[in-house]
């Protein structure tokens, strides 16, 4: 839902979500660890960018990848996938 | 025109499938249910039927690709039996709780082990709370009757809760008796096509049975429980039009028979409240007041039509072909429920009988109304449960 529903005349007949940014809230924190692009090895190949669950890694000028770190939860779906291994996954805090 | 046919249960609830429409049948084969999706499959194969018919790999699968496809819209038909209908029950809760008007044809056979395949309501009742509407029938033309009134309940946007069409294995499933078939044209008046609140559409996506908080799960369940309320009114008026339009109805939730001056009345569902009219009509000549009644639907149950046929009656005799280990049988269970707090109330017995197909001929039913006659002249039941015919 886009919008916080007041009461049950709000809802829908069953629970439906429809596309927006961090219906669950800022996922982020979830993260154990984080990925780092390493630019001097990527080559912009952006399979991060297809296989991330998330939509996390954003599409920069020039195809470079960047990863939206307030709603990426550290899977390392985006490491496993890159071919030059140039993500890894760094332990938070 | 409408039609005359002589055809089984199974093959009848194919017919009722074919005349409802259904868009889409993701089926898997069961005994006693095949011959339920060999006929849809065979009207599919040889266009007599426009529908998208989909062959899976199991009953939880057959569940999941009728959700798919009513969640994209579509009218939806599958069947099974038994250890399908238990491998299914994930998915029940997925369809009854994404509100989607999904119709199963359930063909009741007993759980195993033992194996066994013959009739038993220990497949469907096991489902009770999975939010699936539940109707019993009792003969061939029902079934036909019964899945077209149930789709009409189903998609009312009052209700859009799936249902269960049960009919017994064997007794119904593969016994032919003479069915009529509406003509087309009155079906499709009655039933009109199915007009989903929300779909599954590439171009306006949406999510549906994603994460819910405890802060607004229970609301969407009181929506369901809501909506089985709504269809507890709609049922008989569903059935009372289907009546003016057919010429047959069933009386919404209680087929009674015999039962205005009754003194005991015979409680069951399925074939056994077919087989009860003949062991009254027996006793009756020879001047024991006892009539026949035989429920219908179990959920949403009739707890307002039990109240009102316990009025007349001093005694109730309810027979299960169920049973709910540690507790008693099913239909018992909830009749006492129903009674709950009603004073100078009547006499009530509980009897389990014709688990795995065993039998239970009206010369049966005609033994329990005797012994039930006998507790009531002695004014006090001396067992509450009973198993009928049990070896000892």
């Amino acid at each position: 839902m886009s919008e916080k529903p007041k009461s049950l005349k709000d809802l829908p007949i069953t629970i439906i979500s429809r596309p927006m940014t961090g219906s669950a809230g800022e996922t982020g924190f979830w993260r154990t660890f984080r990925p780092v692009v390493d630019r001097s090895k990527c080559t912009n190949c952006l399979l991060c960018w297809i296989f991330c669950p998330e939509g996390c890694i954003e599409r920069g000028e020039g195809d470079v990848p960047t990863v939206n770190y307030t709603y990426c939860k550290g899977c390392g779906v985006c490491a496993n996938e890159c071919p030059v291994r140039a993500i890894t996954m760094e332990r938070e805090g | 025109m409408s039609q005359l046919i002589i055809d089984t249960g199974n093959h009848i609830a194919g017919y009722a499938c074919k005349a409802a429409k259904a868009d889409v049948i993701a089926a898997y084969p069961i005994t006693p249910q095949s011959s339920v999706v060999e006929q849809i499959a065979d009207f599919v194969e040889k266009g007599k039927m426009d529908a998208k018919y989909i062959r899976v790999e199991s009953e939880h699968s057959a569940m999941a690709a009728c959700i798919g496809a009513a969640a994209a819209g579509a009218r939806t038909f599958t069947a099974t039996s038994a250890h399908g209908l238990a491998l299914m029950h994930e998915m029940l809760h997925w369809a009854s709780a994404a509100r989607l008007p999904i119709v199963m044809a359930v063909v009741n056979r007993a759980m195993g082990p033992g194996w066994n395949i013959w009739a038993d309501f220990s497949d469907s009742l096991s489902q009770r709370d999975t939010g699936w509407i539940q109707f019993y029938c009792a003969d061939n033309q029902e079934i036909f009757d019964t899945i077209i009134q149930a789709y009409r309940l189903c998609e009312d946007k009052r209700v859009r809760m799936p249902t269960m069409v049960c009919h017994e294995g064997l007794i119904l499933s593969h016994t032919s008796m003479p069915v009529e078939i509406p003509d087309q044209k009155d079906i499709d008046e009655f039933l009109p096509p199915y007009d989903p609140p929300w779909i599954l559409d590439v171009d306006k996506p949406v999510t549906h049975g994603s994460l819910i908080y405890p802060e607004w799960y229970m609301e969407f369940r009181y929506f369901m429980d809501e909506a089985m309320k709504n269809a507890k009114k709609l049922i008989p008026e569903i059935d009372k039009e289907y009546g003016r339009k057919f010429g047959r109805e069933y009386r919404g939730y209680i087929e009674r028979y015999r039962c205005d001056d009754a003194d005991l009345v015979l409680l069951s569902m399925g074939t056994i409240g077919s087989e009860a009219k003949i062991a009254v009509d027996r006793l009756r000549r020879h001047g024991f007041k006892v009539g026949a009644a035989r429920v219908r639907v179990f959920r949403p149950f009739p707890k307002e039509e039990i109240q009102n046929l316990a009025e007349g009656a001093r005694m109730l005799t309810v027979i299960d072909r169920h049973i709910s280990y540690g507790m008693e049988g099913p239909l018992f269970i909830e009749v006492k429920a129903s009674l709950y707090g009603k004073e100078d109330g009547p006499l009530m017995t509980g009897l389990i009988a014709g688990l795995g197909g065993r039998d239970v001929t009206y010369l049966d039913i005609e033994k329990i109304a005797q012994k039930s006659l006998k507790h009531l002249e002695a004014g006090k039941v001396t067992k509450e449960v009973e198993w009928v015919g049990l070896r000892r």
